[in-house]
């Protein structure tokens, strides 16, 4: 039996698979500008939500994909647990199922993992309204494709993402943040040095003049780890608005308007010049960039780099998306015909062509 | 880590292809093309014909599942397994590609009428970056070789399987590989940033790499644990952590299974995610004691193993509240490992248990589902009574904290039907697993071995998205044709139903 809410979105996809009519899917709609293009009769998906199971000594969470993200969190927090690869809210109404969808993580991406490791099982409805169970509840589970990993990050191109099993972990003891007044060489030469220490770092950050790093760990591992690496502590009021910041993006810097930002996912070691007006996140590996270079200027950097470069907010005239390889672009074809042969589902959000 | 069921092979003929659209003509004629096709594109030495070569490529480490090739080919090169690969396309041979054969689960038996694509001469780390902390290395190279070459950087690769040894890094990344550190350091899957390989038509693909993010689908993933039917990889970038300073292992003995489960759940519950937890109950004490005196307490129902790293600050921490929870959850004796050299022998005991099941038994047969840990009590007691029902011993070894179970069923091959009630066992555990809301494999894979119990925990709806995803990437079915997925004819000729997670108790699983 098919609860209500999912026999509703179901038989809305049913029949948009029948008239070959696009399906936009939208949890709580943060996500809009994380498109190449927004297409199809909206499908709200919001109504088929709440947490379904959650033991907190299984370490997994499972929610239907409207359960809101922040309703999700203050179950975890009750447990001291949490969701360690900090999905990013855009908004209050972000929800699960988009931010699987999406596979968005935050400042601890580096040392926790992406929201794709969490991800231990998926339902997917598919173009047929068919319900598939991928993966499951358990950490070890390699029966068949990893489906379920690979509709993280989706965007909802194969179909509706309609339950969520995510592994969770428990809170850290303490954390503290430690500042440092450099420039960005300085500061990456720091991240370099740490990465290749057994530190309990779990998120780094420069911009305008500042590093910081965040250590999460026991009492006594803190104090070890402070002694080791120098610098001052951020305040305890502080230190979590600024990461707060950067992962839901509230800082200044996310909301200057006046030029494009882009985000360049390059090696951590990548090496860096110019680097004024940036922000760097993951030891390195994540790097902010307000730029009115032509887009393919900044594509090719990235690309000699070993990365990407998407264009995150602002206009200009180039795809959202760096470029697919050609021969990715033809298994991502593939897979798109044959999971949604009839093309319904977030037609040309992902890519222009899917 | 080989379960040795020799002289017991099967009639493999059901686990046949109906993947493969390979044309049937005469088998002579087809080594004649293939050999003329390969010899353009490979060294004399490189492509093995004769039965004498080919027949050390027959089985993997599940060596009752056995398969003369057609033919074996060993490239020296990424530009002669790309040929390789063209020459099968176009000749719609089936490819099977090998590591080091230490599967558990038949994934690289080979193919009647197929290739086995050996991919242990592609053999060389090709770079170590200390700063960046990743390893670009080809598929054949030992798991443990990786470790090794980063030791003196304070690095390692973390995903460690029991045949580190011999394993080869194309091996686990077909298999997702686990091991004993899972818990806290992830499997294969979270521990490789990228890889290159080629599709069946020669076509080279990249995915992920050395950044932490990709655009697109996360293929990646979708490769990794694909047991060798979506692509074959020719080079991996791993990614290396630090060494921790010191590692701690505290020993715990219980007088009761169920307690000893509740234990492991009692640990993850105060929010301590230890390095390691295992579990073994008084069988497997009992097999490996005499053989490496390890000091396990002979008297205990199951001891748990839980072991603590980092830095000597956070270890010490740690190890105190674990040793805390065990004694609440009713240890009846707690002992911490004193030294470097007492740590790894409690550890000896563990590591030798596939071994000692191999001194004490002509055979056993190894299974590997997972279950949620808060059913392990449950799940032990249901094996002691399939022991009645099937009249053989069971020795039990847990990866405890991640609910993985290595149950290591003991028979004797040359004894007429005790293989048959042995594989009978083991799919009755693999079913618990599914109707306890698990699954069929943690980390040991599909391969052949465990077709029939697919069929128990996919829906025909979710094998048909598997065999779509297949076709994505290899639409004739060449490569490793008939592992993996069942197709409907197997599950209907395997005869037991899906089973929905916990739908139905286990008291109640059909029964042929």
């Amino acid at each position: 039996m098919m609860e209500a809410a999912l026999a509703d979105l179901r038989d809305r996809i049913v029949a948009a698979n029948a008239a070959k009519t696009p399906l936009r899917l939208r949890g709580g709609g943060s996500k809009d500008f994380h498109a190449e293009a927004l297409i199809g009769d909206e499908l709200d998906t919001c109504a088929h939500r709440g947490i379904v199971d959650y033991e907190p000594s299984e370490l997994v969470v499972t929610a239907r994909c409207g359960t809101p993200l922040a309703e999700i969190e203050d179950t975890l927090a009750q447990h001291g647990q949490f969701l360690p690869f900090e999905p990013p809210a855009f908004g209050e109404a972000t929800t699960i199922g988009g931010a699987v969808a999406a596979g968005l993580s935050g400042p601890r991406r580096a040392s926790a993992g992406a929201a794709r490791d969490f991800v231990l099982g998926a339902h997917l409805v598919d173009a047929n309204g068919e319900l598939k169970r991928f993966g499951g509840q358990v950490m070890k589970n390699v029966a068949g494709f990893d489906a379920s990993r690979l509709l993280c990050g989706s965007l909802g191109v194969l179909g509706l993402i309609a339950q969520v099993s995510l592994k969770v972990l428990p809170r850290p003891y303490d954390e503290i943040t430690l500042r440092f007044d450099c420039d960005v060489k300085a500061a990456l030469a720091l991240f370099h040095r740490w990465r290749a220490q057994p530190l309990p770092v779990s998120a780094t950050s420069w911009h305008d003049g500042v590093a910081a790093v965040r250590l999460s760990g026991s009492p006594s591992a803190l104090r070890a780890a402070r002694a080791v690496l120098g610098g001052s502590v951020l305040d305890t009021t502080q230190a979590p608005t600024w990461w707060l910041g950067l992962r839901n993006q509230t800082h200044d810097f996310f909301r200057r308007g006046d030029k494009p930002l882009w985000r360049l996912s390059i090696p951590a070691t990548a090496p860096i010049g110019a680097f004024a007006d940036g922000l760097i996140e993951w030891s390195g590996a994540l790097r902010w960039l307000h730029s009115a270079a032509p887009a393919g200027e900044i594509r090719a950097i990235a690309e000699k780099l070993g990365g990407t470069a998407m264009l995150w907010r602002g206009a200009c005239a180039t795809t959202r998306f760096h470029p697919l390889a050609p021969a990715n672009l033809e298994l991502h074809r593939r897979l798109k015909r044959e999971f949604d042969p009839n093309g319904i589902f977030n037609r040309g959000r992902l890519h222009p062509e899917l | 880590m080989n379960s040795r069921p020799a002289g017991s092979a099967r009639d493999y003929s059901i686990m046949n292809p109906s993947v493969a659209t390979a044309p049937r003509y005469d088998a002579d004629a087809r080594r004649f093309v293939l050999r003329q096709a390969l010899s353009d594109v490979l060294p004399v030495q490189c492509l093995l014909t004769g039965a004498e070569e080919t027949t050390p490529f027959e089985c993997d480490g599940l060596s009752a599942f056995r398969q003369v090739p057609f033919a074996v080919a060993l490239p020296e090169t990424e530009a002669q397994v790309r040929d390789v690969l063209r020459a099968c396309h176009d000749l719609k041979i089936p490819v099977v590609a090998r590591g080091a054969g230490t599967g558990l689960s038949g994934g690289a038996m080979p193919h009647a009428d197929g290739l086995v694509l050996s991919l242990a001469k592609l053999n060389r780390i090709l770079e170590l970056d200390p700063v960046a902390c990743t390893a670009r290395v080809e598929p054949g190279v030992r798991n443990l070789a990786v470790s090794e070459a980063a030791a003196p950087h304070g690095l390692y690769y973390a995903p460690d399987p029991s045949s580190q040894i011999a394993c080869s890094i194309g091996g686990n990344v077909a298999e997702n590989s686990g091991g004993v550190h899972c818990l806290k350091y992830g499997l294969t899957v979270h521990n490789v940033l990228g890889l290159r390989g080629y599709t069946i038509d020669g076509e080279a693909v990249t995915l992920g790499g050395a950044a932490l993010d990709a655009p697109g689908l996360d293929l990646l993933a979708l490769a990794i644990g694909s047991e060798g039917l979506l692509l074959v990889v020719t080079e991996v970038t791993l990614k290396l952590i630090p060494k921790p300073k010191i590692a701690q292992v505290v020993m715990a003995s219980f007088d009761d299974v169920v307690k000893a489960g509740d234990a492991v759940a009692a640990i993850v519950a105060a929010g301590i995610i230890p390095a390691g937890l295992e579990m073994m109950d008084r069988k497997a004490t009992a097999a490996v004691e005499p053989f490496v005196r390890a000091g396990y307490d002979l008297n205990a129902e199951a001891i748990l193993l839980a072991e603590s790293d980092g830095t000597l600050e956070e270890v010490a921490d740690e190890i105190a509240e674990i040793e805390r929870v065990l004694r609440a959850a009713g240890s009846t004796q707690c002992i911490v490992s004193q030294s470097e050299a007492e740590r790894l022998k409690f550890w000896s005991g563990r590591k030798n248990a596939f071994p000692a099941a191999g001194r004490i038994s002509p055979d056993y047969y190894c299974m590997d589902g997972t279950i949620p840990r808060k059913h392990l009590g449950r799940m032990l007691r249901a094996i002691e009574e399939m022991e009645k029902k099937y009249t053989l011993r069971c020795m039990n070894v847990f990866h405890a904290g991640d609910g993985n179970l290595h149950p290591l069923i003991l028979f004797d091959a040359h004894e007429p039907g005790e293989w048959e009630r042995a594989d009978r066992f083991g799919a009755d555990i693999l079913e618990l697993c599914v109707a306890l809301g698990g699954t069929i494999t943690g980390e040991h894979g599909v391969g052949v071995e465990k077709l029939g119990s697919m069929c128990v925990q996919f829906a025909p709806a979710e094998r048909e998205a598997f065999f779509a995803i297949k076709r994505a990437f290899d639409a004739d079915g060449l490569l490793n044709p008939g592992k993996a997925i069942p197709t409907l004819a197997r599950c209907a000729e395997y005869g037991r139903m899906h089973v929905h997670a916990g739908a139905l108790p286990f008291a109640d699983l059909p029964r042929f």
